[in-house]
């Protein structure tokens, strides 16, 4: 496998998920602002954070369910945890493993556990939010409802998208360890990739977290 | 010249940290949420003027250890960090200027 020497000394494939990144933050931050525009701007229930009583009576609770909510941001926490894990695993292969290593020195080579982790904790956020979004359809919020509807269906379904892209994307590096092993300096930097854009689904939803979901 | 670029952008891409150094990171971005969660609960503190700024400057920490520490951004090559910090910036800014356009910053207080 070549490198591919640019004037910078960085490789092309790197800088272009920078700035893909730094175009993601650009689209997100204008998600979120469009939630926290329309904020406290609804007609109709249900509404985030208070309780509503429509015109035949029914009560509406407060729809957010932070403790559901709470689980699911500690799970794509950890999946951060296991994903640096897999590349520090992948970019060790091949340093000889000291004779006297413990359990722990051991599990950090094994790429193929914290790849399949990160997957697993990834579906399990995405499980997290198929049972919110169904709960609140059940609950009678739809994207079509109201203006926090709209807005929180978009924002959290748009996140939602790029977490099974992330993990479609985690699956496909997992099949081709499985097949011939991550190694050398070329797949080191496609776990590194796949890395950054997962540390990035995280800190997407850190801020989703904290705005939509904890700020009445 | 070339060849002294090409030297630090790969020093700088190797210099990364222990696992040991990942887990505390862990750890602290589970304190900090944690905290979040509890601050949530308390209703004294949610009537405070200080709750949301405090609630955004927590996971402002949260924000800038991730990309610091995971994403390597502290230890990575600068060009890195302008490409990631210039649209954030773009976009925070953006963001400001809307909340002070329709809330004229209540959001915040």
């Amino acid at each position: 496998m070549h490198h591919h020497h640019t004037t910078t000394g960085l490789d092309n494939r790197k800088v272009a998920i920078w700035a893909f990144i730094g175009s993601e933050c650009m689209l997100f931050a204008s998600l979120i602002s469009t939630y926290l525009i329309y904020k406290g701007r609804s007609l109709v229930g249900p509404f985030p954070h208070e309780e509503w009583v429509n015109e035949a009576g029914r009560h509406f609770h407060a729809i957010l369910d932070i403790p559901v909510t709470s689980a699911s941001t500690f799970v794509l926490l950890m999946s951060s945890l296991t994903m640096v894990l897999a590349l520090q695993a992948v970019q060790l292969r091949g340093t000889p493993l000291p004779a006297d290593a413990g359990w722990w020195t051991r599990a950090q080579r094994s790429s193929q556990t914290w790849l399949l982790g990160t997957a697993m904790l990834g579906v399990t956020f995405l499980g997290f939010q198929a049972y919110e979004f169904t709960m609140f359809v059940h609950e009678g919020l739809t994207i079509r409802t109201n203006l926090f509807g709209s807005s929180f269906f978009t924002l959290t379904g748009f996140h939602g998208a790029h977490v099974t892209v992330g993990v479609l994307w985690l699956v496909t590096l997992l099949f081709i360890d499985r097949k011939r092993g991550l190694q050398g300096p070329a797949d080191e930097l496609s776990v590194d990739i796949a890395a950054l854009y997962w540390h990035f689904v995280d800190v997407v939803w850190i801020a989703i977290f904290t705005l939509i979901y904890l700020i009445q | 010249m070339a060849h002294e670029t090409n030297q630090g952008a790969a020093k700088a891409a190797h210099v990364h940290p222990t696992g040991a150094t990942y887990l505390k990171v862990a750890v602290i971005l589970t304190l900090i949420t944690i905290a979040e969660v509890w601050a949530y609960y308390i209703p004294v503190l949610v009537a405070s003027p200080l709750f949301n700024p405090s609630l955004i400057i927590m996971s402002a920490v949260k924000f800038a250890i991730v990309v610091a520490f995971y994403m390597h951004l502290k230890y990575d090559h600068k060009l890195f960090r302008a490409l990631f910090s210039g649209p954030l910036l773009v976009a925070f800014v953006t963001a400001m200027a809307f909340m002070f356009l329709f809330y004229k910053m209540k959001f915040w207080l």
